[in-house]
């Protein structure tokens, strides 16, 4: 960043921009000027600041103030009393009204790698990368490392895929520089669509040279030329940005033809999807990239020996790639010092539901899941109590508030057969009820499973059907019993990820929640579920 | 830009399918793919015209029905439903007089039902074109609404 006395950072995300916020940042950028400040403030448009339900919020650095809310007519006040005279306009503060936890602590409380530069820098601005030390990491690894240095220092560091199954990034990385083809492909999956999860949106949008710098890293290591990064369609921001960044990193020579005047080539694509939660499968997402629908592929053989166009191909998700420059920059030991032995490292949760500051944090692997609840979330609504935490999206675990003491990281939630999943963790009060919530899941699952294998096909829509009944309190004695042999199959004969995880949030919401299942069976006038019932136009 | 020019900024390969089909959707004011587009799409990118169709008909985004000028995607995923996407629904349905899945008598919205995306703080969620609208109630889906008839 340039030398300035103070940074005004505005958030830009969908929210903010619903909030108006193209408007504020011309009034913040006129208030500056009118007050004759523009040579020691600067009004830098960054992503998401990760606050969110509080409009267009605004950050003033080195100072660590937020405001909340801020609207044109904020502005002047804005650079008048806090900028000029320094003092922070009280009125427009982030609320810091829950005693267990401020939204500056929860700001200050994180660990953040991942996110490092999320909301600091302008993404848009390659020169503030750089001047945080991006791409030092890569010029590293082209100019002082082998590949196979590369390599062992991921391996070392532990690094596993955030995508969601935790499988082993080194080890992922080491098949495919070792099989024979010497085409090579660099993948990187943001389909990000695992209900409750917008992580990987916030690090395209608001650090994506993050990300090309951490494929040309991952293209180097196993010896591709060609990165291509799958985004959803919805995505538009993303895709902008990401598209952006590719041009300027390609005109400073960073990316392209010999990369840091090296041997070394290496050009990134950005590829639409068009609206199918199974493309985040990985072999689905081939398909898709291949211009065929996104049926998912019969493993083995696995992406690295036969991907993209039957080449061997790495495919990582976002958050997993973001991790990787600075484990390059500073090393695998430093990255061992974060997270547990097993899961090394951070994570980056969205926490959301009936929660008092919904919104997307960063963490070391292994944090409580009571600390993402109750202090960095917030806690509940104040007369709320807890009744239950969906952790890891739809094909996640509903889990009771017994549970708050498990720990957040792949082995931990295994043992209590659950999941890390994406990473998405929602938080529902004593309003909610299970049942709505759990039909909720499984219409989900029936509108993208992909109707390629029967037992998904066919049993999301019994599924959906059946607790249309418990809906509708027309099910009866057989029915849970029914969904649980339903699910049970779909684990055991679906042919991907999608159908096999279906089994996860049936068994563990009946596990958690029997009692009001049970109570759905009998005569039963629940008002969540007759208002989804009528919306659906069901009827008892 | 004729459909022509808008295949030939595309490179000519089954890679640039999906990215070369949404450019032909926009080109379209009623929002959907014309039987030239899947014949265009099929030649520039080398492949059958029955393996364009499979495709198309795949992917959520993409329509071989006119639509309206304006497609207007409510989320119903877990976290907007528990934050009340329903009378969101029930707005959007009284104020458009359509059905999920219908288009409006004057062709201006088409209203669809989508999975998650992706602005889960600003929950219940729709996305009007390429604008993600939150913190939906039925006053904020009202004036939506009426700012698109107006035409923004």
């Amino acid at each position: 960043m340039n030398l300035a006395r103070a940074h005004v950072l505005v958030g830009v995300d969908d929210e903010a921009r619903l909030a108006g916020v193209e408007e504020v940042l011309a009034a913040l950028r006129e208030a500056v000027a009118d007050f004759d400040l523009s040579t020691e403030v600067q009004v830098v448009e960054t992503g998401s600041l990760g606050v969110s339900g509080h409009g267009v919020v605004v950050a003033v650095q080195p100072d660590g103030v937020y405001y909340a809310g801020v609207t044109v007519r904020d502005a002047r006040p804005i650079a008048e009393e806090h900028l000029l005279k320094g003092r922070p306009v009280r009125r427009l503060l982030l609320p810091t009204t829950a005693p267990a936890a401020r939204p500056a602590d929860v700001l200050t409380r994180q660990k953040r790698v991942v996110l490092s530069n999320c909301g600091v820098i302008d993404p848009e601005k390659i020169e503030e990368y750089i001047a945080t030390g991006g791409y030092e990491a890569l010029g590293k690894a082209v100019t002082e490392m082998t590949p196979d240095a590369v390599i062992d220092a991921v391996k070392r560091s532990g690094l596993r895929g955030r995508g969601g199954a935790g499988f082993p990034t080194g080890i992922k990385w080491s098949a495919v520089r070792t099989a024979s083809d010497p085409e090579r492909y660099v993948v990187c999956n943001a389909d990000e669509g695992e209900p409750g999860t917008f992580k990987d949106r916030l690090i395209l949008e608001g650090d994506p040279h993050k990300l090309l710098e951490a494929m040309a890293i991952t293209g180097y290591a196993v010896g591709a030329h060609v990165g291509i990064i799958y985004i959803r369609g919805e995505y538009q921001l993303s895709i902008a940005r990401t598209e952006r960044a590719i041009r300027d990193a390609e005109s400073m020579g960073i990316l392209g033809e010999r990369v840091f005047d090296t041997d070394f080539s290496f050009r990134v694509e950005v590829r639409p999807g068009a609206g199918a939660y199974v493309c985040g499968e990985e072999t689905a997402l081939l398909e898709s990239l291949e211009g065929k629908r996104g049926w998912p592929r019969i493993k083995p053989p696995y992406p690295v020996t036969c991907g993209l166009w039957a080449k061997p191909t790495v495919v990582n998700n976002v958050e997993t790639l973001a991790n990787v420059p600075d484990i390059v920059r500073l090393g695998p030991a430093w990255y061992r010092t974060l997270g547990t032995p097993t899961c090394p490292g951070t994570k980056v949760y969205t926490i959301l539901g009936n929660i008092r500051y919904p919104g997307l944090v960063e963490v070391e692997m292994g944090t409580p899941l009571r600390v993402l609840v109750h202090e960095l979330g917030g806690g509940l609504l104040p007369g709320r109590t807890l009744k239950g935490i969906l952790v890891g999206g739809a094909a996640g675990a509903f889990l009771a508030p017994t549970e708050l003491d498990v720990r957040l990281d792949f082995d931990s939630l295994a043992e209590r057969a659950a999941v890390l999943g994406s990473g998405a963790v929602l938080v529902m009060d004593e309003s909610a009820c299970m049942v709505d919530m759990l039909s909720s899941v499984l219409r989900f699952f029936r509108h993208e499973s992909c109707g390629q294998c029967a037992p998904c096909r066919s049993g999301t829509d019994v599924l959906v059907r059946l607790i249309a009944n418990l809906q509708t309190a027309t099910a009866d004695r057989r029915t849970l019993d029914q969904m649980v042999q339903i699910v049970d199959a779909m684990r055991a004969a679906s042919l991907c990820p999608l159908g096999q995880s279906v089994a996860l949030p049936v068994r563990t919401a009946f596990a958690a929640f029997r009692d009001e299942f049970t109570a759905h069976l009998a005569e039963h006038r629940c008002p969540q579920c007759q208002t989804t019932a009528r919306a659906h136009g069901l009827h008892a | 830009m004729t459909k022509d020019a808008i295949a030939a900024r595309h490179p000519r390969s089954p890679e640039a399918l999906l990215s070369l089909l949404h450019d032909l959707q926009k080109a379209n004011p009623e929002n959907f793919l014309m039987p030239d587009d899947l014949a265009l799409a099929a030649s520039h990118a080398g492949l059958p015209l029955a393996a364009v169709r499979d495709a198309v008909t795949f992917y959520s985004m993409f329509s071989l029905r006119p639509r309206g000028r304006h497609i207007i995607r409510l989320c119903e995923s877990p976290n907007c439903h528990l934050a009340g996407a329903w009378s969101a629904l029930d707005e959007l349905r009284g104020s458009l007089g359509v059905d999920v899945g219908e288009t409006t008598s004057d062709g201006a919205f088409t209203l669809e039902l989508t999975s998650c995306l992706g602005a889960c703080g600003v929950a219940p969620v729709m996305m009007v074109d390429d604008e993600v609208v939150g913190n939906l109630n039925p006053e904020r889906v009202r004036n939506t609404l009426a700012r698109y008839r107006e035409g923004r």
